[in-house]
């Protein structure tokens, strides 16, 4: 069943156009892994998704609800899709804990003593229950970026996209977030993640999408994309990212 | 643990010149001191200044009156500060609010800060305590009510500067963050921006602060007795200027807690910062 429906999607900065007629479709448990060159559009493409940008021409449909649809609210949207940034961005004043219960308490409404719980539980399944009372300050990267997928995670998100998530991290720590989202692809969560690990995307994802000039110029499974190239354009930034030992 | 002899010579040569720094400084005060001391009292009025400035028994004499003033500045300076700061808050929240439906609000509060800031304080006193009771208003607060009213507002227009500076420091990606978790722009102000920003400008906030501890005696000029005032009217009586420096000294006084307070949170915000 198609989750997630993005038609025709334009989105220019002052001139720039970095989303240009882009159609792209996920289906619900599926994960698709967006790659392509920076500024082909794969954060902004996210970002659009979750209303962070307005679009400027196009149509994106949420389990069949158009939500670009200007009357609808978009608080409402977001609280249905979670977006981890590829620089954590969590709140720096407020715990670990704090972090990850300020969305369930204010804005679904748990009891504050449930929403701690569930907290905990997250916490102790990614290896952080004795971070808790921490301040994000004094976690390491790939600590705060699981935490962040947590805090998005605990809205049980229709869908999960992940902005760049270990293009911060220091490569020892990659390891524990990409472990982390290969076990939220085996519980069937459904996630669209922009990403520089090729050899990751060829591993979790079912799909791949190569973004090039706004658009998807060439997708389909990991296996055929990354071996048999179709466009010439793939095949260049392929050998490219082959040279720099990335893949 | 024994230590190589390489960081033995070390510590013992940083040892020395930890001495040597104290000895320098203790030395340059002590001639600078001597140097006040003899310029000021060498001076050929020294005596004729002294006399005026600095007589004890005046100085017995006028503290009573002066701190029953001071008192009226503490209670000023506690009412004001609080209103200032929540008027200020309001009015800097306003000023960032998006939408064509707030345009009349942004603009009014934009206006404020303007005008307010720009204004004398003296002539906003003068408006408030002199002008508006000749409306002739029923229920007409007291003169000294009316002047805290003129304090609050010009203190307002700045602190509401102080406040919207901080809120714009807090980075975009914060804002996106609360957004992306379905928070509202009201929850996500009170949540996310401004416990950040208040953190950030709690030092400029309470320079400011300090600055108002000054100016509330300004309301004399309406007629209630402050420190300042009440130290005037001693003088007047007596010929001699040693009441001002009472209630001189009783400010700075009174400024030395809240100056602390204000290195203290500057110092934690710059330890935090790395």
């Amino acid at each position: 069943m198609t989750l997630l429906s993005c038609r025709g999607l334009r989105k220019e900065f002052g001139g720039h156009v970095v989303l240009d007629r882009l159609d792209f479709d996920v289906a619900e448990h599926e994960v698709v892994a967006l790659i392509g060159a920076s500024g082909s559009g794969k954060s902004t493409l996210l970002r659009c998704v979750n209303l962070l940008e307005e679009i400027d021409d196009g149509t994106i449909h949420l389990d069949g609800e158009h939500i670009t649809d200007p009357r609808v609210n978009p608080d409402k949207v977001r609280q249905r899709i979670g977006i981890v940034f590829q620089a954590y961005n969590l709140f720096p004043h407020m715990t670990v804990l704090e972090n990850i219960v300020l969305a369930p308490t204010r804005v679904h409404k748990v009891p504050r003593a449930t929403a701690v719980a569930t907290a905990r539980e997250w916490l102790a399944r990614v290896g952080l229950a004795d971070k808790a009372g921490e301040y994000p300050d004094r976690l390491s990267g790939g600590q705060q970026q699981r935490v962040a997928i947590v805090r998005a995670l605990v809205n049980s998100p229709r869908l999960l996209l992940l902005d760049e998530v270990t293009s911060a991290l220091d490569p020892e720590l990659v390891g524990e977030v990409l472990s982390m989202i290969r076990d939220l692809k085996s519980e069937g969560v459904t996630m669209v993640l922009a990403t520089h690990e090729m050899g990751f995307a060829r591993q979790v994802a079912d799909r791949v999408c190569f973004l090039d000039g706004g658009r998807v110029l060439e997708q389909g499974p990991p296996e055929t994309v990354f071996a048999e190239p179709a466009e010439p354009r793939t095949r260049q930034f392929l050998s490219r990212i082959i040279e720099a030992g990335r893949l | 643990m024994t230590l190589s002899p390489a960081q033995q010579d070390r510590l013992a040569y940083r040892r020395r010149q930890t001495l040597l720094s104290v000895l320098v400084a203790a030395l340059s005060t002590l001639v600078l001191g001597v140097l006040l001391v003899v310029a000021v009292t060498g001076a050929p009025g020294w005596a004729r200044v002294r006399e005026s400035f600095l007589d004890a028994s005046v100085a017995r004499e006028s503290l009573p009156d002066v701190l029953r003033g001071l008192w009226l500045n503490i209670r000023l300076l506690f009412f004001c500060a609080i209103g200032a700061l929540a008027l200020g808050l309001v009015v800097a929240l306003l000023r960032t609010l998006r939408g064509p439906v707030f345009f009349p609000v942004r603009l009014l509060a934009t206006g404020y800060t303007y005008t307010f800031r720009g204004l004398p304080l003296i002539i906003v006193l003068y408006v408030m305590t002199l002008g508006v009771p000749g409306l002739r208003l029923q229920g007409m607060p007291s003169t000294l009510v009316l002047g805290g009213i003129a304090l609050v507002i010009t203190y307002s227009g700045y602190l509401a500067e102080v406040f919207r500076a901080g809120i714009e420091s807090v980075h975009p990606s914060q804002l996106a963050a609360a957004r992306s978790l379905g928070l509202t722009y009201r929850q996500t102000m009170r949540h996310v921006v401004l416990p950040q920003a208040v953190r950030r400008v709690a030092p400029p906030l309470l320079n400011d602060t300090v600055a108002l501890q000054k100016d509330v005696g300004l309301v004399s000029l309406a007629g209630p007795i402050d420190a300042v005032r009440a130290a005037q009217i001693h003088t007047a009586e007596t010929f001699n200027y040693t009441p001002y420096i009472v209630a001189g000294v009783l400010f700075v006084l009174l400024a030395i807690p809240l100056i602390a307070i204000t290195d203290w949170v500057t110092l934690r915000a710059a330890r935090r910062q790395s």
